[in-house]
């Protein structure tokens, strides 16, 4: 991981080559570097961090999704980098409102975001613009509702039996 | 009883070849010359699974075909969701390590691991070095598991049905060395948030040695049979190749980035669990085809056994699991005599423990590549999210250009050296 004065540098140097307010701020947690940026520029974030960077992070290993819920915006997606040849990982993270939940795709950059930006799409509703193929992947494709939203019930969905066969209206269609 | 139609069967078989009918037709003159028709390019869809054994699960891959050509492949996932992730959401931090260990169900040591790596980092937790050292053991002893379970099915598919027997009997030692150590054969939450649950108990050690001693010569065996086994050669010679650096753009980790001969391994590259301690190498291929990923987990099954002979060599006394009361429950004995010990227990066992609020990634190694935990703290006893990047999740995109181009039959060789787990892909 790079030290807090590491992930300073490198918001500064963000800063510098994509513009002023790409970065909203960065967070040294348990010696995890994170770096928030800004939605609208996930893209050039990471472009510049993968092609332009001095010290490029050019293997995306994980895009994954979650839910603030009390704060605002509330959803959050998270880009987590590493570099092979240093050895050494940086988390991307952005946040998005519930109500227009949009994030360049960045599949071109790394394809390897592809099924991952299914999946958060699927479990958070989170719409990648830019995305060739984007629909659910988990989840049947006529589910309704964003699963792993903290505001989805847990066991929201009744089940099936023979008792309740008849309490349960169109079950069959 | 004589053949009422007279001659040896060999003159029968005989007559109907070309050169006993010579130069007449044999259906007459209307059929019209092969060499005039329209060639055909006719694309055919063919549904591979969900409910097939050569697909490991419940894969199902919507391919298309030209002939005998695989042309597309789309893989359509999701039949074993059972939403393990936000199930987590619900229970406290030490009975979700009971559902991660569902994801990936032949790697649950690795699940397990990840998760109680994530809530360390998060806790701060200090793990003891017999914990790290009883983890390496474990985790290396389900590599191998998990491996031979991979060999035995992946050989099936290509129609060696005696790996099946072998790769299964020799797994069953494992399986037993686990059944002792934690009490159940598969899923056996062994690993706790700040060790392990209890020590190896008596005669562990060398049971264990038994099985290090017997399976190096089970892996000559399975050289010998399948090596320079002609079937198997053929079948798996390049096949399935796919370029390094699109590997690396697809995400793939594991053996199959390694049999391209890149030699990420996070054990070596990132050591957690005081791998650094000990001495192994990481084996890698040259040309990156399907019989390159055989001889890597071959070889990393030889591998894992040094590291488990050198972890029981060099195991350290000491505490199991963190002398933290507020994280790891206190000793049985002591519920007798400490109060302070029976309020603890209480604690733990009804409310679980506190997380201080704050999000932590933990990547660890995996038999598949890179199996790393995600996990977010509110600072209440349970997770508010917990997310697996599971490597076979991610490894499967590599699956449309391993078998794109080549033959059919050569595709589902590539399936079997993929070794996708379906409880780790849909969760």
């Amino acid at each position: 991981m790079p030290d807090a004065t590491g992930l300073e540098l490198i918001a500064q140097r963000v800063r510098d080559e994509v513009g002023e307010d790409a970065v909203s701020g960065t967070t040294f947690f348990r010696r995890q570097a994170t770096l928030q940026v800004a939605p609208g520029s996930v893209r050039d974030v990471l472009t510049f961090l993968k092609e332009a960077d001095a010290e490029p992070w050019d293997f995306l290993s994980s895009v994954h999704g979650c839910d603030y819920l009390p704060e605002e915006p509330r959803l959050g997606v998270h880009y987590q980098l590493l570099s092979m040849a240093r050895q050494d990982r940086l988390n991307v993270k952005t946040r998005v409102g519930a109500d227009e939940p949009t994030l360049p795709s960045v599949i071109e950059l790394f394809p390897t975001a592809n099924h991952q930006e299914r999946e958060v799409y699927d479990m958070f509703g989170v719409v990648f613009e830019g995305h060739p193929d984007l629909r659910r992947i988990l989840m049947p494709e006529d589910y309704e509702g964003y699963p792993q939203r903290r505001d989805f019930p847990m066991g929201g969905e009744p089940v099936l039996f023979t008792y309740n066969e008849k309490k349960l209206p169109n079950w069959y269609g | 009883m004589a053949d009422v139609r007279g001659g040896s069967y060999r003159e029968r078989e005989r007559s109907t070849t070309i050169d006993v009918v010579g130069d007449e037709p044999i259906y007459g003159t209307d059929v019209p010359n092969a060499a005039d028709l329209e060639p055909e390019h006719e694309l055919m869809t063919v549904n591979l699974g969900p409910h097939h054994p050569a697909t490991h699960g419940v894969l199902r891959l919507l391919t298309t075909l030209e002939g005998e050509t695989v042309t597309d492949i789309k893989p359509i996932i999701g039949y074993v969701h059972t939403g393990i992730e936000k199930s987590c959401e619900d229970q406290e931090y030490w009975k979700a390590i009971t559902f991660v260990e569902r994801m990936d169900y032949l790697a649950y040591y690795f699940n397990a691991m990840a998760f109680c790596m994530a809530v360390e980092t998060l806790l701060e937790e200090e793990v003891p070095k017999r914990a790290q050292y009883l983890r390496v053991v474990h985790l290396e002893l389900n590599r191998i598991a998990s491996h031979l379970f991979w060999i035995a099915t992946a050989a099936l598919d290509i129609g060696a049905i005696t790996m099946l027997w072998w790769g299964c009997r020799d797994r069953d030692l494992v399986l037993d060395l686990f059944e002792m150590s934690g009490g159940q054969r598969l899923h056996t939450r062994y690993f706790q948030v700040g060790g392990v649950f209890e020590d190896v108990p008596p005669g562990w050690a060398a049971k264990c040695r038994e099985f290090l001693a017997v399976m190096p010569e089970r892996i000559d065996q399975y050289e010998a049979l399948l090596d320079r086994n002609e079937i198997w050669v053929r079948r798996n010679r390049h096949t399935g190749v796919v370029p390094q650096e699109q590997l690396l753009e697809l995400g793939v980790t594991g053996p199959l980035l390694r049999a391209s001969g890149h030699p990420w391994d996070l054990r070596k590259a990132m050591p957690y669990s005081s791998y650094e301690d000990f001495d192994f190498k990481i084996p890698v291929g040259t040309v990156g085809d399907n019989y390159d990923r055989y001889r890597v987990r071959l070889a990393e099954m030889r591998e894992s056994l040094k590291i488990v002979e050198q972890a029981l060599d060099g195991m350290p006394e000491g505490p199991w699991i963190t002398p933290n009361r507020k994280v790891a429950l206190p000793p049985r004995h002591e519920l007798a005599t400490s109060m302070e010990a029976l309020i603890h227990h209480f604690k733990l066992v009804t409310e679980g423990f506190r997380v201080p609020p704050g999000e932590a990634y933990a990547p660890i190694e995996s038999p598949r590549g890179e199996l790393g935990c995600f996990v977010v703290a509110d600072g209440s006893a349970k997770p508010a999210r917990v997310h697996m990047r599971d490597p076979s999740f991610v490894n499967l995109q590599a699956l449309a250009p391993m078998g794109e181009g080549g033959l059919i039959a050569d595709f589902i060789a590539s399936i079997a050296m993929l070794d996708p787990i379906l409880g780790g892909i849909d969760r």
